[in-house]
């Protein structure tokens, strides 16, 4: 590994029981004395509850409790340690679920009904009635853009002039672009189902991308030893950010639980996870370029305002991209965000830098029509050589090959880049590109290999799998470290008793946990060798001028097995490089003059994302994060009626999430090549870059196709029509 | 979801007696609105009358047209090949409508029951006339972007959903009902009403009747069909404008024009104006626009739904020149 040897493209390693349902999510678990779970949540915005009449939910059959802030049982963590992030500037309201009469957004849980089956809870729920205080509210990021503020975790930032160089340049753009609040919308509901064995005793089945992170949380809210709390979490129905965190209504339904003696399950509506467990924030930016004549970029401004809740500061990389991306001497670029009376935001895949890479990679296109060039020749004129953020040589980067292999794939040349001239028939076609880029994150992860006497390895470690196939990635590592086939290779996750690993998020696991498995699978061959045996033709066989076999070497050890725990983190050179995963996408579109439908007609997308460790499963997550880019450009969209505070289209009719009729054939293109330091592998991460820039390049297909620039997603037939 | 207690009837009589003596009584066929409706607490019927297994689900040639039992599923209207070869804009309107699991089980009469889908009306929390009359209407002033720019009142501004029932009212179809009082027809753009003052009443049904066949009446417009629905994504999605148009082309003369839009009104919106200009004239783009001038004027912008001013008369001509050059896209 870490050599340009190509690894196969493998079939899931447990696509079966995916497909013929033998592997069980969280809300499948059934547990004897089971009961279940139903929030009421609130109708008004901000105010307060005036009264809360449970009695005949109460009364209600089968019905064993129902809390509200008035009975709520305590939660001991949330007593002396914040369960929000809130620092300045929002002030950082406290919110406690069900912990006072407070209402601070629209959708807040006001009380949960725990009944013996899902119906009668759920009935029982429709019997609570409330009145409320109402105060007013603020939930229109444009109306109070007057609060936004800098978050501590991301400070403004200038390389060159201060004086924001872009105005006195000979070719200067500046424009506005906007993101909707878009939801995460994982198949699979949200939720977790908690069992208490004992006072300080818990056991959870969760839908998390974390069992670790979501361990430390629980054994935080309640105070007890992290080793007390069983996580299990080996199927998640995808995530895309919203399982970063263990949800506040997830750690009350852990107190009902444990107050009632019972196991509690708590699925989520589709409704309440439009308000309960994340979004992607709202997001207005304005980008000012300035460049000479002959396209060199001589300045960029950016600056992105983004909403939070009133009680948490949500941040993310939304300018990060700015700053490195183009060789440009004068940059500066601004974070803010305003605190607003809704739920708090969460990563939503790409994160920050999908929203980011919108704004840029559509004011890059702007900027070449204006200097004249062709948009991929005025990247590649921009190109930076290093990294000019942190004047670090790039670790590796294959742009300049991904832009060439892309362009000759999708024709970029045999077209006419003046916009508005090409049709097919009625409809008009356009084509556009963008780039993509994330960095190319190491955590610290652990993994134990145990070699069993029939020649099977199982891998353990406490990672997860919201859909990108890390057991896959992970058997095929084993595998080429070791030789064994993967018949005989098995990898456990999703249960926090294992070695630690980070939370599956910002495109890390591969690099992670794909380390600790190589070094782990290494430090095996390392004990077999001292055992006189080595890894040979796909089993263990004596190492030559020994004789004894595994099994003969094992029973003299009275053992049944090898076992090896390493844990594996990135080591110095980490800090000598920039590190970063590259995408280019390239997308053919068709308009519709008249009725402005937009179609995207054909994908290719090339990842420079080092060696690839899993090209089928990589492929597939590449095609995964275009059709949510597709969504992002063409379809996706909450609304919240700011009259009541509310979101309208919280459901997946009218939520608009791709269907398979929006997404064309979607070629993916490898560069393939290992990155010489980022880990064992030499592989970078690939989950946020599939993603990250696509929108842009669909924008940008939409002005080549027609004319019209259209700078808030998403790209709708209204927005068509009355550019 | 509120309880409620089951009944399943096997004659329409039953059916009928079922519900006429029971305010709280309602038919359930497919299901696939009805049950959304309750679990989101729009509706809360005590009595369900499951009528599934009535005799109502045939489709036969009679000596004027076609009559389809009230049960028949939309997918096996669709795929019919006797409303293939007579009534082809039915079938595509069909299939430009939900989803190939949801055409399972709906049924025509089902399909022509349904509900708006203004969100205002499913979010029990949100004021709607329609759902809960004298609360208001959340969508004139708030997120009308799906509304009405046809008809609407003061109290209510939604739409109706359906795509189906948009090629029945331009194919003259006539539904027949039975009720308390006996077996009468209806001719379909009388079967859905404008919301007026009462928007909490969908329809021309009294109490007790139940829908058992549609009658499509021959015509000479099957050779030039197309059904163009414009949507926020490529399937699975309502309307924001859909129009159906079925021609008669005679040395590109129209002999006879079938028009009508979804998206726009309470009801399915037929053009009957644009239609008697058309007749008679050649199928020109320069006509087209015509017939959507006439079918604009009283167009009415509720704020989000202004670009429907523009779509829908350019939807008309699109779907004219489609349907003229018996063409698809």
């Amino acid at each position: 590994m870490g050599t340009d040897k190509k690894s196969e493209p493998l079939n899931r390693v447990d696509g079966r029981a995916k497909v013929t349902g033998k592997a069980k999510y969280f809300a499948e678990f059934e547990v004897p004395g089971l009961t279940y779970c139903v929030m009421v949540t609130s109708t008004i915005t901000r105010g307060t509850i005036a009264t809360i009449n449970t009695k005949n939910a109460e009364r209600a059959p089968g019905v064993l409790a129902v809390y509200t802030h008035l009975n709520m049982p305590a939660v001991p963590g949330w007593a002396d340690q914040p369960n929000s992030n809130a620092k300045l500037p929002s002030g950082g309201e406290k919110y406690r679920m069900l912990g006072s009469n407070k209402i601070l957004f629209n959708g807040q849980p006001i009380a949960l009904v725990v009944a013996n089956t899902l119906e009668r809870a759920q009935y029982a729920a429709s019997l609570v009635t409330t009145t409320y205080n109402k105060t007013e509210h603020q939930t229109d990021l444009l109306k109070n853009t007057q609060k936004a503020a800098m978050p501590g975790r991301f400070g403004d930032y200038t390389r060159g002039e201060q004086k924001e160089a872009y105005k006195t340049a000979p070719v200067t753009i500046a424009a506005d672009y906007t993101i909707p609040v878009e939801v995460h919308n994982p198949m699979e509901l949200a939720g977790i189902l908690a069992i208490w064995e004992g006072e300080d005793q818990l056991k959870v089945y969760a839908k998390t991308q974390g069992v670790k992170a979501t361990q430390r949380t629980l054994a935080g809210a309640f105070k007890i030893p992290e080793k007390n709390v069983q996580v299990y979490s080996e199927f998640v129905g995808g995530g895309f950010g919203m399982g970063l965190r263990t949800w506040p209504q997830e750690v009350a339904v852990v107190a009902a639980a444990r107050q009632l003696k019972k196991p509690v399950k708590l699925v989520m509506t589709r409704q309440q996870m439009f308000s309960l467990v994340g979004h992607r924030p709202y997001t207005i930016q304005h980008i000012s370029m300035g460049a000479d004549k002959d396209g060199q970029l001589q300045g960029i401004y950016h600056e992105a305002t983004a909403e939070t809740a009133s009680y948490d500061d949500f941040t993310e990389g939304t300018v990060a991209m700015t700053r490195f991306m183009y060789a440009c001497p004068n940059v500066t670029t601004k974070y803010r965000i305003v605190p607003l009376d809704r739920g708090v935001p969460i990563w939503m895949r790409g994160p920050g830098e999908a929203t980011g890479a919108f704004a840029l990679e559509s004011a890059i296109d702007e900027m070449a029509y204006k200097v004249n060039m062709d948009p991929l020749d005025f990247r590649v004129k921009n190109f930076a050589e290093t990294d000019p953020e942190k004047n670090k040589p790039f670790s590796s980067n294959n742009l300049k090959e991904a832009y060439q292999l892309g362009s000759e794939k999708i024709g970029w040349n045999k077209r006419n880049r003046e916009p508005r001239s090409m049709k097919d028939g009625e409809w008009l076609v356009g084509y556009g590109m963008s780039t993509g880029v994330f960095g190319a994150h190491r955590g610290e992860s652990a993994c134990r290999a145990q070699l069993n006497a029939d020649g099977t390895l199982i891998l353990q470690s406490a990672t997860s799998d919201i859909g990108p196939g890390t057991s896959t990635a992970m058997v095929q590592i084993a595998h080429e470290v070791t030789g064994l086939p993967i018949n005989k290779i098995r990898f456990e996750l999703g249960d926090a008793a294992l070695p630690p690993s980070g939370s599956q998020g910002g495109s890390a696991t591969v690099s992670s946990v794909g380390s600790a498995v190589f070094d782990t699978c290494t430090a095996l061959k390392a004990l077999l060798s001292e055992a006189g045996l080595a890894f040979e033709d796909g089993t263990v066989k004596p190492v030559v001028g020994k004789t004894a076999t595994m099994q003969q070497v094992l029973a003299t050890q009275n053992k049944t097995f090898f076992e090896v725990t390493k844990s594996s983190k990135g080591g110095a050179e980490q800090d000598k490089y920039s590190m970063y995963s590259f995408s280019i996408h390239f997308a053919e579109v068709r308009v519709h003059p008249h009725t402005g439908v937009v179609r995207v007609k054909r994908v290719v997308t090339v990842a420079d994302s080092g060696r690839i460790v899993s090209p089928k499963t990589a492929a597939s997550q590449m095609i995964g994060g275009v059709t949510g880019g597709i969504g992002m450009a063409l379809t996706e969209e909450a609304i919240i009626d700011h009259r009541f505070g509310r979101f309208v289209n919280n459901n997946l009719g009218d939520y608009h999430v791709p269907v398979s009729a929006d997404v064309p054939h979607i070629e993916t293109i490898f560069i393939d090549k290992p990155d010489p330091y980022s880990n064992p592998m030499g592989s970078k991460g690939m989950g946020e870059i599939a993603l990250i820039g696509f929108s842009a390049a669909v924008a940008n297909a939409v002005y080549h196709a027609t004319g019209k620039r259209i700078r808030e997603l998403p790209i709708t037939p209204d927005k068509i029509l009355s550019a | 979801m509120k309880q409620f207690s089951y009944v399943r009837v096997t004659s329409p009589d039953a059916a009928i007696a079922a519900v006429s003596k029971d305010k709280s009584a309602t038919f359930l066929a497919g299901g696939t609105n009805l049950v959304d409706l309750m679990k989101s607490g729009v509706t809360g019927p005590e009595r369900l009358v499951d009528i599934n297994r009535l005799p109502l689900t045939k489709i036969e040639e009679t000596k004027t047209g076609l009559r389809i039992g009230a049960l028949v599923k939309n997918t096996t209207v669709a795929e019919h090949p006797l409303i293939i070869k007579h009534f082809p804009l039915l079938s595509l309107a069909l299939k430009a409508g939900a989803s190939p699991q949801l055409r399972n089980m709906a049924t025509v009469g089902g399909n022509m029951m349904q509900r708006t889908r203004c969100h205002y009306f499913y979010d029990t929390a949100m004021p709607c006339n329609k759902r809960a009359p004298g609360s208001g209407c959340g969508a004139i002033g708030g997120f009308n972007r799906m509304h009405a720019i046809f008809g609407a009142s003061d109290k209510c501004i939604a739409v109706h959903p359906s795509d189906m029932c948009v090629a029945l009212t331009a194919l003259d179809a006539v539904v027949t009902v039975k009720g308390p009082k006996g077996e009468r027809k209806i001719p379909f753009g009388d079967f859905h009403r404008l919301p007026g003052d009462t928007p909490e009443v969908d329809n021309t049904l009294q109490r007790g009747e139940l829908i058992t066949a549609v009658d499509i009446p021959f015509n000479e417009v099957a050779g030039y069909a197309h059904y163009l629905k414009v949507r926020d994504r490529a399937s699975y999605a309502f309307a924001l404008v859909s129009v159906g148009a079925a021609l008669s082309l005679k040395d590109n003369n129209i002999a006879d024009v079938r028009l009508a839009m979804g998206g726009v009104a309470h009801k399915p919106w037929r053009l009957k104006e644009a239609e008697a200009f058309l007749k008679g004239k050649k199928a020109t783009i320069e006509n087209f626009q015509e017939a959507a001038r006439i079918v604009m004027a009283p167009a009415k912008s509720q704020g989000s739904n202004e670009f429907k001013l523009t779509l829908a008369p350019n939807t008309i001509v699109e779907a004219l020149k489609l349907a003229a050059a018996n063409g698809n896209i």
